[in-house]
């Protein structure tokens, strides 16, 4: 051999192994700042083995080539009087750092074909969701195959003033939202990823999970948490102008508590079924708009209602005029801008009462109510 | 022959008109070299909006544009126009031919890029703004839901395209058929032979890339629905045929920086390149790789597992041609005898650097830890490593290696290596950090993080800063030494340098090789 590899290796063992062990060290904890988290699923596990293997087989190869370098850098030095040797080739050496690369990354192909499958493995979910990425905030859909289904939407919850650093910011600046999606530990949860507008992805580290939302397809994975916890991810593709205040939060609980939770939601969601049905005074109306104005509107159309990326809408003509054509923009959006179609996102009850609302408060005044049934007459045309 | 030694036309009218190679070369080298400072604005305003948590000086949209227009300049208007205007200095001259073989058709090449970049960034004043959906501009966000500019946006890839794919056929045609006497195939310098591997490529994928931006055009304007699902199209057809580009752009990018470090390597070395052979066999079946991995970028669209696995498998196997070049470039090393002249630091700085950003990629390429990379700033890290520390840094060095050769005059070596270590430091302390963000959660492309990400970004950003700098003084160094270095006549610049450029005249005369060279052994393969 050319190189003195004996030496050399045992010298590049130390640092390798210092590194290693600093990485180690650093996901020994729950989240870590500077590494991958295994995260609390078996896959994730497996895939934090995968990446640590990896790095690993890097890092020793790195730190031979690095060695020879650094030693022909320090001893063959042209200032210290060396004569260049004149070797250009050697087809046996060419070989051999072919040969053996190569069955270094079979060796590797290995666990990672294993792993891939597994995750490529979607059957036998003990429970359905359907993810849908929308510009920018994501709907979470329960599939159940008895009682009602339950579907709510799931906003970042940070305040603007935090955001434009007016206000200090808070522990889980920008990974916090208004309704996190629930799950039961230890169950096989398959998503049923897809979007409304364009490509967003959903991805929490801890859930080892990313997989891209794409309008018009649907893409199966899943995940099963084993520990009880709150796991926070963010959209990792690019979606547009809020593509990084769309952030994703799991609340693992154990299974009991997903039972009554789920319940919960189900009792809710047939009372907004009832709800539908019924008439609602002025008062009613602007009180469920206000909360609805807040979470949907206010961050485009502002707190007084002034304006800001969307149009104003106090004194605005479509808020001071045609009920039809407001009702219209609320629920198809206006196509090519921000406005979206509010149509799928909100149920008939609260985009009444925000139409209400908005015809009532920041100085418009119209007196006039708008019922569910309405909105309801208005979408079927 | 020799008795028409005209020198070039005066004014204006010589740049405009010129159908030289020299001429050519230098103001491809200079408009690279603006488009690098302009494409630098844009990442220096990145890196200070992300410098702390919270929105301070910019609005997610104008982020998002600057984001898109960075990589677009970088990619399209610093990087390959850079090593098209080194092809254009030094091919004809490393292979002994008196120019390019179409040199109207080489002016002409150049001239459509200024406008274009001026079309380009001019769409920053419309309403509505730059483009935004990044630089790899995927659909429906790049379509349906974007802004008027898009039209623009795609006028300029056609132009951009159409100017590389006349580069790339005249640098084909011209090493096909422009050979002195004797310069056979195996003889040419590995440069030559990386740039005529990437002209192959780039006369592949460009067309793709034109045919990309085409169903852009007509799903925009003409209600087709190639990449939307509502009309029977397919988002995700749209990354297939632009990652078919894409990928072997990268390689379009990397490959001639190969070329320009296995010239400079063995010069400092003093001893001749370690595996020639190999070496070009290592470029072509990168090449051939380059051509079957492209959905690595798309692990997590939902393709079938048996797409999943070919792309990993694939993806893997590239790491065995990109490590027989590292190790033939170490064993260049070994036993030479060593100097450190600025162009060969940032050629070492290339050698490492690099290879930290072929480990990154091979860490990607397996398919079921790039579920968690994918997207992050693991990514960025990834390829700021391999397309900064490897072809920037080695376009710095062969500016730096070239550079007396062409104007006759020595740079300031220790301005020159005061430029390295700051480079060096400047762009470990942006880039390092990004890996341990990315692996930690950090998205890519995002104008505002969570706070657990504060102390890596600001490292990044002040490392980011120091980077930019520093080439301020690279600038600097060029012009003083244009303007007033040290003169330097000998033929030989280098004095382990070999190769036909250096048998011509310093500084390199309009003309060179109006005679074929004659080639003897000890010009082959420098
Ligand atoms: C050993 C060689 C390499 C391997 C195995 C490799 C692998 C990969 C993989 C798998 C990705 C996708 C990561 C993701 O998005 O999740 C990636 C991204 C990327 N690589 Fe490499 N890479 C290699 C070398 C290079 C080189 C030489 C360049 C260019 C000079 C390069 C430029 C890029 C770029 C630009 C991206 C990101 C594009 C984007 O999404 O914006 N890579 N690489
Ligand atoms: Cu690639």
């Amino acid at each position: 051999m050319i190189f003195k590899a004996k030496r050399l290796s045992k010298l590049a063992l130390g640092p390798v192994l210092l590194l290693m062990s600093v990485f180690a060290l650093a996901a020994g904890g729950e989240v870590s700042e500077v590494n991958m988290s295994p995260g609390v699923t078996e896959v994730g596990h497996k895939i934090y083995d995968l990446h640590m293997i990896i790095l690993g087989i890097s890092t020793v190869i790195g730190a031979l080539v690095f060695g020879v370098m650094f030693y022909s850098i320090y001893y063959h030095r042209k200032s210290r009087g060396v004569t260049p040797a004149t070797f250009h080739e050697s087809t046996k050496v060419e070989i051999a750092w072919t040969i053996v690369p190569f069955f270094i990354l079979l060796a590797m192909a290995v666990p990672a074909t294993k792993t891939l499958l597994e995750i490529y493995d979607n059957d036998n979910a003990e429970l359905d969701v359907i993810v849908t990425g929308y510009q920018w905030k994501w709907k979470y859909e329960y599939l159940n195959e008895n009682g009602e289904n339950v579907s709510f939407f799931s906003n970042l919850s940070t305040p603007q003033g935090e955001i434009d650093n007016t206000e200090a910011k808070g522990e889980y600046y920008l990974l916090e939202v208004d309704e996190p999606l629930v799950l039961p530990v230890d169950t096989k949860v398959r998503f049923l990823v897809t979007a409304n507008d364009v490509i967003h992805s959903w991805w929490v580290p801890q859930l080892a999970v990313k997989r891209d939302a794409i309008p018009g397809f649907i893409n199966e994975v899943w995940t099963k948490a084993t520990k009880e916890g709150v796991y926070r991810g963010q959209c990792a593709e690019l979606c547009g102008r809020n593509h990084g205040f769309m952030p994703i939060v799991v609340n693992v609980v154990s299974k009991e508590e997903y039972r009554d939770w789920l319940a919960v939601k189900q009792k809710e969601a047939a009372e907004i079924k009832e709800l539908m049905a019924q008439t609602f005074t002025l008062d009613e109306l602007m009180t469920r708009g206000e909360a609805v104005y807040n979470t949907n509107c206010l961050a485009c159309h502002g707190a007084q209602g002034e304006g800001g990326v969307g149009a104003a809408i106090a004194g605005s003509a479509v808020a001071t005029g045609d009920v039809g054509h407001h009702l219209d923009i609320g629920i198809n959006g206006v196509p090519g801008t921000a406005m979206q179609a509010f149509g799928g996102q909100l149920n008939d009850v609260d985009m009444a009462a925000v139409i209400t609302y908005q015809r009532n408060a920041f100085g418009n005044n119209m007196g006039d109510t708008i019922q569910p049934i309405d909105v309801y007459n208005h979408k079927k045309g | 022959m020799g008795d028409h030694h005209h020198g070039p036309a005066k004014g204006l009218s010589r740049w405009l008109f010129t159908t030289n190679h020299k001429d050519i070369g230098t103001m491809y080298l200079w408009f690279s070299f603006c488009m690098f400072i302009l494409g630098g604005t844009f990442a220096m305003i990145i890196r200070a909006e992300l410098f702390q948590p919270g929105m301070q000086l910019v609005d997610p949209e104008f982020f998002n544009q600057m984001t898109t227009l960075h990589g677009l300049v970088m990619v399209f208007g610093a990087i390959m126009p850079s090593f098209v205007g080194l092809a254009n200095w030094m091919i004809p001259m490393m292979i002994g031919a008196p120019d390019m073989a179409l040199p109207r058709m080489n002016n002409w090449s150049f001239w459509i890029l200024p406008p274009t970049f001026l079309l380009l960034a001019s769409t920053l004043f419309m309403e509505g703004g730059a483009p935004q959906a990044g630089w790899t501009f995927y659909a429906p966000l790049s379509t349906t839901y974007a802004g008027p500019s898009v039209t623009y946006f795609i006028f300029c890839i056609h132009v951009l395209g159409l100017s590389s794919i006349m580069g790339s056929i005249n640098i084909i045609a011209t090493v096909m058929n422009m050979r002195a006497p004797g310069m056979t195939y195996m003889k040419m310098p590995l440069f030559v032979w990386t740039w005529l591997i990437t002209a192959f490529l780039l006369v592949a994928v460009m067309p793709v890339l034109a045919g990309a931006v085409t169903m852009m055009l007509m799903d925009v304007h003409f209600g087709t629905s190639f990449f939307s699902a509502a009309g029977g199209g397919d988002p995700v057809l749209f990354q297939h045929v632009f990652w078919f580009f894409g990928h072997p752009e990268v390689y379009i990018i990397i490959l001639p920086a190969f070329g320009v470090v296995s010239q400079i390597i063995p010069a400092f070395s003093r001893k001749p390149l370690f595996g020639y052979d190999s070496m070009v066999y290592a470029t072509a079946s990168i090449a051939f790789l380059s051509f079957i991995v492209w959905a690595h970028h798309m692990y997590t669209v939902g393709m079938p597992v048996s797409g999943e696995l070919f792309f990993m498998y694939a993806t893997m196997l590239i790491a065995v041609p990109t490590g027989v070049k590292v190790f033939n470039w170490v064993s260049t090393m070994w036993r030479g005898a060593l100097s450190f002249e600025t162009p060969m630091l940032f050629s070492i700085g290339f050698l490492v650097l690099f290879t930290i950003g072929g480990f990154t990629g091979l860490m990607l390429s397996i398919a079921p830890a790039d579920f968690q990379y994918h997207d992050s700033y693991f990514v960025v890290a990834h390829f700021h490593y391999v397309m900064v520390a490897g072809a920037v840094f080695s376009m710095t060095a062969a500016v730096y290696y070239w550079l007396p050769k062409w104007c006759g005059r020595m740079y300031n070596e220790t301005m020159g290596k005061t430029h390295f270590w700051i480079s060096f430091i400047g762009f470990n302390l942006t880039f390092f950090p990004q890996h341990f963000v990315g692996l930690a959660g950090m998205p890519r492309r995002i104008p505002d993080y969570a706070l657990q990400f504060a102390d890596f970004n600001m490292m990044s950003s002040i490392g980011a800063f120091i980077y930019g700098a520093s080439q301020i003084l690279w600038l600097y160094n060029i012009i003083a030494t244009i303007v007033s270095g040290e003169k330097i006549t000998r033929e030989k610049v280098w004095d382990g340098a070999e190769g036909l450029e250096w048998t011509v005249p310093t500084p390199a005369p309009y003309h060179t090789f109006e005679t074929p060279p004659k080639i003897d052994a000890a010009h082959a393969h420098s």
